[in-house]
């Protein structure tokens, strides 16, 4: 049924495609990683508190979410975030989140526990001189990881961030299962509309390839320069 | 870890139990000043999408009469409304957790369903009919003994054509499709031999695909499908007005004339014909209007 | 709004009839579980290929090996399902196109394919990763006793880079696991496809997305377990620090 390949209809999706489609998956891959580093950031520093029953919340938390498909994840996000944000704010019913918003929060808790493991294992690969110097200066502990620690493992982990960046972006393509309408799920729409499978599938893998292939270069490269020489 | 899950599990269940004493849709539509109609993006010729990517169809017609009667019940007329794209595996769960306040599209009112939801007067009579390919006909259930079918997820159908594969012993290997184009896809492509589901909607998907004569229908409906308007249950102030609106259509005779805006005459964005003329259980709705689940009061 | 709880509908029949929804959430993880060891036997076998290839002393090999890895970690898993499942028999000759759509289970097989590819790339760059952590003396001892690179890949290289890299294999597999959730956009009826297909049959959102998790986190500690002793059984002695510098996601 499919002859050959037929490029016209790509052309003709691609208003759609980028405008629709990509702004949608790009705008929600960049919320999502600022969102999730914070989130993350605040994870880690949970786990490595000295209070037990903090780090055992957030480690719990991480573990949880990380043994869990992230599809199931999106699925209970999807139908239970209008619950969470009514228990939040206290309103009498549950509150409408459209679905832009919905996959920012999921994506945003989800993606924290993987920025979580990135954070913790930067602050630990610290040598403990660093932070036993600068509360011998006279620092309170919130100041070592303000000023001390966090510049510095942000530094070392600064390539990590981009590798789990990529990551993030394709997996996004996973909102497809809710019919919204990302980057994939506007090429599944022609592709269904059109009968033309081939073409927008493989055009829509071509971009994802690209665009990953130049992100873990950038991430390669990045990675070199901010090696910090110990 | 298992701290973690409970905590979970209560937040679940508070938020669920805090609601229970809700308000009312009526009473949140004034408050928030919007009311979001739930929609279905690809139910030719209910609901679904225009060219511009805009929801229209007859169960959008209706709605908007919804609307338009929610507005001048609360005497607002600056109502914001918005629309949201369901499928058959999230509608329930997201007019339950009031991110729609009401859906509009091919929804069967039946018993089951009636647990979670509650729907609106009947406004479509639709029975489930196998689409296949001419060169390759499945007339009945029998003739795909042993086949791949595909339905769509969440729907009526898969009870319909699960009970048949087991009281028969088809050995069907059965795939759920999340929306009508992507089952329409799988028959296309072959990787089932039959599309399952409401006569009306395989009959605009088959109208609507490349090749709209490579396909029949059968004859005889495997079950009869009332549609609703699909709403919250426990909601009579509102259910009692969505009623009044399609009654009050009803008794008018307009709507025939949406009717026949979408069923026989030619549609956007293609300009299809439907050809489906109102048949002899609608038209026994319309003068007996009922929200009755029952299939046996439709035949 | 209301909902309504309802903890015995595990015990319902489900829509086929004869089997309880607890049944079908079984054969859901059954499924998991097949498609993951299915497709991880694949991913190793054809990571460790590639990720010699990617070491291996040929350019040209070095290259295809290259290309395999980027063109499997750059495309979503997603849309690589969809090029197996949709695109790939349209583009075969027509008779073995139709025979693999008329395969039966053919989501089964497409999944642990597509599953199998994706990870072999990972793995690939895990054994590569354990191969170029071993010091250079290693082969060259090898070839120095008379071994031929083959061999000494066999009986000294790989051997020893298996070893390092278990933990990162193990969390490889675990992420194998989840991933097979995906080929629910195919069809297949894995764990997270059938507590959706529980949701939209009874309506019981919250009971059949609890009673998943509920499953992933059971199997997922069960793998942990498993994988653990295996770890302990692999542990180099003697080289227990440079472990660390091995990491794989």
């Amino acid at each position: 049924m499919l002859t050959g390949f037929d490029l016209q209809t790509v052309i003709n999706a691609l208003p759609y495609l980028f405008f629709t489609g990509m702004s949608f998956t790009l705008t929600l891959t960049v919320l999502s990683t600022i969102g999730g580093i914070l989130f993350g950031t605040m994870l880690a520093i949970m786990r490595l508190s000295r209070y037990r029953a903090m780090s055992a919340m957030a480690a719990g938390y991480v573990n949880v979410l990380r043994s869990l498909p992230l599809v199931l994840v999106i699925f209970w996000f999807y139908f239970l975030v209008p619950f969470l944000a009514q228990w939040l704010t206290g309103a009498s019913s549950p509150v409408r989140v459209d679905p832009f918003w919905s996959s920012v929060i999921t994506f945003t808790l989800f993606e924290a526990c993987y920025f979580c493991e990135i954070v913790r294992s930067g602050i630990q690969s610290l040598p403990k001189g660093q932070s036993l110097a600068s509360q011998a200066l006279g620092m309170t502990e919130r100041q070592t990881m303000i000023y001390v620690v966090l510049p510095q493992a942000m530094r070392n982990m600064l390539p990590l961030f981009l590798t789990q960046t990529i990551i993030l972006f394709q997996d996004t393509s996973l909102v497809y299962v809710l019919s919204i309408t990302d980057f994939l799920g506007a090429a599944a729409k022609i592709a269904q509309r059109d009968g033309r499978l081939l073409e927008m599938y493989v055009f829509a893998a071509a971009v994802y390839f690209v665009i990953s292939l130049l992100a873990s270069h950038a991430a390669r490269r990045l990675q070199k320069r901010v090696a910090i020489i110990r | 870890m298992k701290k973690l899950t409970l905590s979970f599990l209560a937040v679940m269940m508070s938020a669920a139990t805090a609601t229970a004493q809700d308000s009312g849709t009526l009473a949140k539509i004034a408050e928030r000043g919007e009311i979001v109609v739930g929609h279905r993006d690809g139910s030719v010729p209910f609901s679904y999408y225009d060219d511009q990517q805009k929801p229209i169809g007859y169960a959008m017609d209706l709605c908007a009469q919804v609307v338009e009667a929610v507005k001048t019940k609360l005497g607002k007329p600056d109502i914001k409304v918005s629309y949201m794209p369901v499928t058959g595996t999230t509608r329930i769960p997201l007019l339950a957790n009031g991110t729609i306040d009401m859906e509009c599209g091919t929804t069967t009112n039946n018993a089951d369903r009636q647990k979670q939801v509650t729907f609106s007067t009947t406004n479509f009579v639709a029975g489930v009919r196998i689409l296949s390919k001419k060169n390759a006909p499945i007339a009945s259930m029998a003739d795909a003994k042993g086949r791949t079918v595909v339905t769509l997820a969440g729907t009526t159908s898969v009870k319909v054509i699960n009970a048949a594969n087991t009281a028969d012993g088809l050995g069907l290997t059965i795939l759920s499709a999340k929306d009508l184009a992507e089952g329409m896809l799988t028959l296309e492509t072959d990787r089932a031999v039959a599309l399952i589901f409401d006569d009306v909607s395989i009959a605009g998907a088959a109208a609507t695909s490349k090749a709209p004569a490579d396909y029949q229908m059968s004859t005889d409906p495997l079950s009869v499908e009332p549609y609703g308007i699909m709403l919250r249950r426990n909601d009579d102030a509102f259910k009692s007005l969505v009623n009044a609106t399609l009654e009050g259509l009803y008794k008018s005779g307009e709507i025939n004339a949406i009717y026949d805006k979408w069923f026989t005459q030619p549609i956007p964005p293609r300009g299809i014909n439907m050809n489906f003329p109102m048949s002899a259980q609608l038209k026994n709705v319309i003068a007996n209007p009922t929200d009755d689940p029952n299939p046996d009061l439709y035949r | 709004m209301n909902y309504n709880w309802n903890w015995w509908i595990f015990f319902e029949p489900s829509l086929d009839g004869t089997n309880t929804y607890l049944t079908t959430l079984f054969w859901g993880l059954g499924w998991t579980i097949a498609t993951a060891l299915c497709a991880f036997a694949i991913a190793l076998v054809l990571g460790s290929v590639v990720g010699v290839g990617r070491t291996a002393p040929s350019p040209w090999m070095q290259r295809s090996a290259t290309t395999f890895v980027e063109i499997f970690r750059n495309i979503p898993l997603l849309v690589q399902m969809f090029l197996w499942y949709f695109v790939l028999p349209e583009i075969l000759p027509r008779d073995a196109g139709m025979w693999m759509k008329q395969l039966p289970n053919a989501q089964f097989y497409t999944a642990v394919i597509c599953l199998g590819c994706y990870h072999a790339a990972r793995v690939a760059e895990v054994v590569r990763a354990g191969l170029e952590s071993l010091s250079k003396g290693q082969k060259m001892a090898g070839q120095a006793l008379g071994l031929t690179l083959p061999q000494t890949y066999a009986y000294v290289l790989l051997p020893m880079a298996y070893r390092i890299v278990v933990p990162a294999i193990t969390s490889e597999f675990l992420s194998c696991t989840k991933n097979t959730s995906v080929a629910l956009a195919i069809g297949l009826m894995e764990l997270t496809g059938a507590a959706r297909a529980m949701q939209e049959n009874s309506f019981q959102i919250f009971e059949a997305f609890t009673a998943a998790t509920t499953l992933y986190l059971a199997l997922n500690l069960v793998i942990v377990f498993a994988m653990r002793a295996v770890e302990g059984l692999a542990v180099v002695p003697g080289y227990g620090n440079r472990r660390n510098a091995v990491k794989g996601r």
